[in-house]
């Protein structure tokens, strides 16, 4: 009840649901560069993934929890911060807050959209049917083919920029808000966690953002 | 120096309340903060107006009673300064400053700049007692405490309870507060006998008294006058996590 319902319980499952979701992020950017490598890698990496069975199913469920807890108490919280400050005053002068730390909420909600896009892109194939032809005959798809067109259009190119800034944004005040959260800051490591938190975001924007515009670039191809 | 103060005026808490321009035409940059506005006032009161209500008390920094947003930041934005004792100096001739109350759900305006801070004494109270021994004096010696936990402990127990750090807070939350007074007494072996139960009651007590939750802007600590870390906040979460724990 108390982690559940208290202020700094909440911030706790918070910052915890976070390490989940940002970790898998992280390992989810290690999978997808090695289409840097070539199409077999990729190719070879997606089947490693298929070949784990139930576990995938029992891994996306792990996620699909820590993401709804993450975005149901994120919501909550937030509209209890609201209600603290009915008004605001006429003259507000910030002097150590952020862009990212303000506009969490936004980030978060802007992040979801990308994600249920994302997914009906490349997971559940809805978006863009066309882009899926088959490789071997184990029911598996060619994700480099896969990838490569579907990165053909505007519009999936500035879907995935526009949802990973705000990602880079996220993550750039989530992951030291996770370490003072948990109490594992001081006045000594806070800055570096600080910047840290940027770095991680950086490179996960660099990271992310690099395949889409290189295929743009017809520097990935077929 | 001549200034134009755009302050807030407000009847009480269901009152809407509203910026008024007054001009202050003979500031002396010698004057405080509050001097000028104690002449503001001594002018208002000869041309038979309603006088600006403000709060303070010792002017020497260190009761916590005066409480303004100046120019949109809590205490006016000199660094570790209450309104107090920032000075005139400050400012320049011909400038314009906005003069707001701490503005949350926790703290409502009793009048123009005078709020009601009872929620940070109800968040004191449910942090209760620290059990001691009775009978005779002990010992000044008698409980040897280490000079770096003394000084982390008088670190936190720096805070005057001003409430700048709830009004500085896009969230309106008082973790900074509440977290300098948990970690004050939870590294002192006289503190510690209660800090579960104290952390608890403590957090509980802010929630209940309208504060919202921190998100770590670290707004609190740039704007607290007496320059209390938010390191105390990562103590409260640590105490807080023991707590559950145990």
């Amino acid at each position: 009840m108390q982690l559940t319902q208290s202020s700094v319980g909440r911030k706790i499952i918070m910052a915890v649901t976070g390490i989940v979701l940002v970790s898998f992020v992280c390992v989810h950017l290690l999978g997808n560069s090695s289409i840097f490598v070539g199409a077999d890698a990729i190719n070879a990496y997606a089947q490693k993934l298929h070949s784990l069975g139930p576990f995938v199913w029992v891994f996306r469920l792990v996620m699909l929890a820590a993401f709804a807890i993450h975005i149901v108490f994120g919501i909550q919280l937030t509209l209890e911060n609201k209600a603290a400050t009915p008004e605001s005053n006429m003259q507000v002068k910030r002097l150590k807050t952020g862009f990212g730390a303000e506009t969490m909420i936004v980030s978060g909600g802007v992040i979801f959209f990308f994600v249920v896009y994302h997914l009906l892109h490349f997971t559940v194939r809805v978006t863009n049917p066309e882009i899926y032809v088959p490789l071997g005959d184990q029911g598996m798809v060619n994700v480099y083919f896969m990838m490569v067109n579907g990165f053909k259009g505007a519009l999936p190119v500035i879907a995935y920029v526009a949802g990973l800034i705000f990602l880079f944004l996220h993550v750039g005040h989530g992951i030291q808000s996770l370490f003072q959260t948990l109490g594992l800051s001081n006045d000594k490591s806070l800055p570096v966690m600080g910047m840290f938190s940027q770095l991680v975001g950086f490179v996960l924007l660099v990271g992310y953002v690099s395949i889409p515009l290189l295929i743009v670039a017809g520097l990935i191809k077929i | 120096m001549k200034l134009k103060l755009h302050i807030w005026r407000q009847n009480g808490p269901n009152d809407k309340g509203k910026l008024e321009t007054i001009d202050a035409p003979n500031v002396s940059p010698d004057q405080s903060f509050l001097e000028m506005l104690d002449d503001v006032n001594q002018a208002l009161a000869i041309e038979g107006k309603d006088v600006v209500a403000f709060d303070h008390d010792c002017r020497e920094g260190i009761c916590g009673m005066c409480s303004q947003v100046i120019n949109g930041v809590p205490h006016g934005g000199q660094e570790r300064t209450t309104v107090c004792q920032l000075h005139m100096r400050k400012f320049k001739d011909g400038d314009e400053i906005f003069i707001e109350p701490w503005k949350a759900r926790a703290f409502p305006v009793i009048k123009d700049l005078v709020v009601d801070r009872d929620g940070l004494e109800k968040i004191m109270q449910a942090g209760g007692y620290t059990s001691c021994h009775t009978g005779g004096v002990a010992d000044g010696n008698a409980l040897p405490i280490g000079k770096p936990i003394a000084d982390y402990s008088m670190d936190a127990a720096e805070c005057i309870g001003c409430g700048a750090c709830v009004a500085s807070c896009p969230n309106s939350s008082a973790m900074l507060f509440t977290g300098a007074k948990v970690a004050q007494l939870a590294v002192l072996p006289q503190g510690k006998i209660e800090a579960q139960r104290r952390v608890m009651a403590m957090t509980e007590a802010a929630k209940e008294n309208g504060f919202g939750n921190c998100s770590n802007h670290y707004e609190c600590q740039a704007s607290c006058p007496k320059g209390v870390d938010v390191k105390f906040i990562a103590k409260l979460n640590r105490e807080y996590m023991k707590a559950l724990v145990t």
